[in-house]
């Protein structure tokens, strides 16, 4: 039972380790390439723009990649105090992805409509790109105390849908490398595991409905 | 009395880096009436409106807004996934390449097939610095003093035979050497490959030096090629072999995604790459992006050797 207690708290530490790693890499990219630009400087390398957008699409994914991550650490460490920081994970990925397009239409292409346009229309990387981004949005919107309250089990349905959006991002950042994937690979092969180990429950989950209902209605 | 040392106030930092001694370097060899005979001698092959631009000292086809990109960027910021695939990578990891001694060969369909230490190899012909406008086919482009022979002269010395319409050139292929070809990226070694005629084109270089120097290792040292008006990866680099063929070469990326890169990549705004726009593209250093220009702004001097063809279908 002490033990168990134990395994509630949440070391205090983790709190704001938590509200740093959300909070500052965005406002810290804005801040390296206006540096970059203004006083010369180098954080982002020779082409600032393109990187920042490569760093801001890859927040994403790791903030997805802790979201996702939360109910495996919960069931298989008992860190149950992690339950938390999913909505907050879940948060930072969608702000990130939003601040990815954002950047890639204000900064990258500078708001060429026409180009915009037949991005959004033909290019199917920033189209998959861009789904992830908007099926994250409902989920942001309904990640409120009081939509959770109104919605009951529809809001569990919804939210399933996060599991669409690695799926999408991952396509999304596959297709946009050149020749090198290495990148996307392994993010793929967390990504499988975090879903993988959701199926694998599901499916024993139902075996052992499906058993103890054979047991249940079985002759005797 | 006080003895003011004669050092102008307002020198900046700027001012004593290569890439404005480089500049200044030219202008003061013209003005001490030292003819920068290269230069005038090569754009006697060029078309007239080429020519006008070509004033001995003054550089190639540049505009009047082309400056050339900080040493710093040429230097770091390299696309040569023999030393990794970052754009970062190969100065990093090309740093202990040694691209000394170094053979070349040159074989194929031409009456003097021969292998040459880089030195004999460069030795006949007269070594040039031109300013080239650099575009990526990523969109992103720089402004590159290079320092080169010209590759016709290379060519016609070999003599080439009735029979030879494009030339095919290959990469250094040495996994201990080059630890990015431990992975199959690509297809490995890099091949390109150009038709005759563009070989044979003045504009086309083989480059040995960036900024009146040596040619760094992650820009291709020893020996690279540099053809302005196509997308940068065509200037294939540590160039070992120079191969004159009747068929078209089958290139590193056109193997790699034939939908993507052709085996022209002539520079091209109206002909997007698949996966984004080629009408702008992003100068290196600089924040807004600039209108591409046709044949990367080489049209006058090149756009002839594509008369007739469909570049739509031609990329």
């Amino acid at each position: 039972m002490q033990e168990r207690v134990k395994r509630m708290q949440r070391p205090r530490w983790w709190t704001w380790a938590v509200w740093i790693a959300v909070l500052v890499p965005g406002p810290a990219v804005l801040g390296v390439l206006v540096s970059d630009f203004v006083l010369g400087t180098r954080f982002l390398g020779s082409n600032p723009v393109k990187e920042g957008e490569l760093v801001l699409g890859q927040w994403t994914i790791k903030y997805l990649v802790a979201a996702l991550a939360v109910t495996p650490a919960r069931r298989l460490l008992g860190w149950n105090w992690l339950q938390r920081d999913r909505r907050t994970f879940g948060l930072a990925a969608f702000f990130y992805g939003l601040t990815h397009f954002l950047w890639y239409a204000l900064l990258d292409i500078q708001l060429d409509g026409a180009e915009l346009a037949k991005d959004l229309t033909k290019r199917t990387y920033i189209i998959v790109g861009f789904t992830a981004l908007l099926v994250m949005l409902p989920l942001a919107i309904t990640s409120t105390r009081a939509a959770i309250a109104r919605l009951k089990r529809r809001w569990v349905m919804l939210h399933r849908l996060v599991y669409v959006v690695p799926v999408l991002g991952i396509i999304h950042w596959w297709m946009s490398v050149k020749a090198d994937v290495a990148q996307p690979i392994l993010y793929s092969l967390i990504f499988a595991l975090l879903l993988g180990w959701r199926g694998w429950r599901y499916v024993e989950a139902n075996r052992s409905r499906g058993l103890a209902a054979t047991v249940h209605n079985g002759p005797d | 009395m006080l003895i003011r040392p004669a050092v102008p106030q307002d020198l900046r930092s700027s001012e004593i880096t290569p890439e404005p001694l480089y500049l200044t370097r030219r202008e003061w060899l013209a003005a001490a009436g030292l003819t920068v005979g290269a230069i005038a001698g090569a754009s006697a092959l060029l078309p007239r409106e080429a020519r006008g631009q070509q004033a001995p000292g003054k550089p190639y086809g540049l505009q009047p807004d082309d400056k050339p990109t900080p040493w710093e960027d040429v230097t770091t910021y390299n696309n040569f996934y023999e030393f990794g695939t970052d754009k970062s990578d190969p100065a990093e990891m090309a740093r202990g390449f040694k691209p000394r001694p170094w053979t070349v060969r040159v074989e194929g369909l031409v009456r003097k097939p021969a292998s040459y230490a880089l030195e004999d190899f460069l030795k006949p012909s007269r070594v040039e610095d031109r300013i080239y406008r650099h575009r990526c086919v990523e969109a992103w482009s720089m402004v590159v003093p290079w320092r080169g022979i010209m590759l016709s002269d290379v060519l016609k010395r070999a003599e080439p035979t009735p029979g030879a319409k494009f030339v095919e050139f290959t990469t250094l292929y040495d996994p201990s050497r080059m630890p990015g070809q431990r992975y199959p990226v690509l297809r490995w070694p890099y091949v390109e490959g150009l038709r005759l005629d563009e070989a044979m084109h003045p504009l086309t270089l083989l480059v040995t030096g960036l900024y009146g120097r040596d040619l760094p290792n992650q820009n291709g040292a020893p020996l690279r090629l540099v053809v302005p008006w196509k997308y940068g990866f065509k200037g294939i680099k540590s160039i070992v072999r120079i191969r004159l063929t009747d068929t078209q070469p089958a290139t590193a990326w056109n193997v790699s995604a034939p939908d993507e890169y052709g085996f022209y990549s002539n520079v091209n705004p109206t002909v997007d790459h698949p996966r984004w726009s080629q009408a702008k593209e992003r100068r290196i250093g600089e924040f807004l992006r600039r209108p591409t220009l046709m044949f990367n702004g080489y049209a006058d001097q090149v756009a002839s050797l594509y008369a007739g063809m469909d570049l739509r279908r031609n990329y």
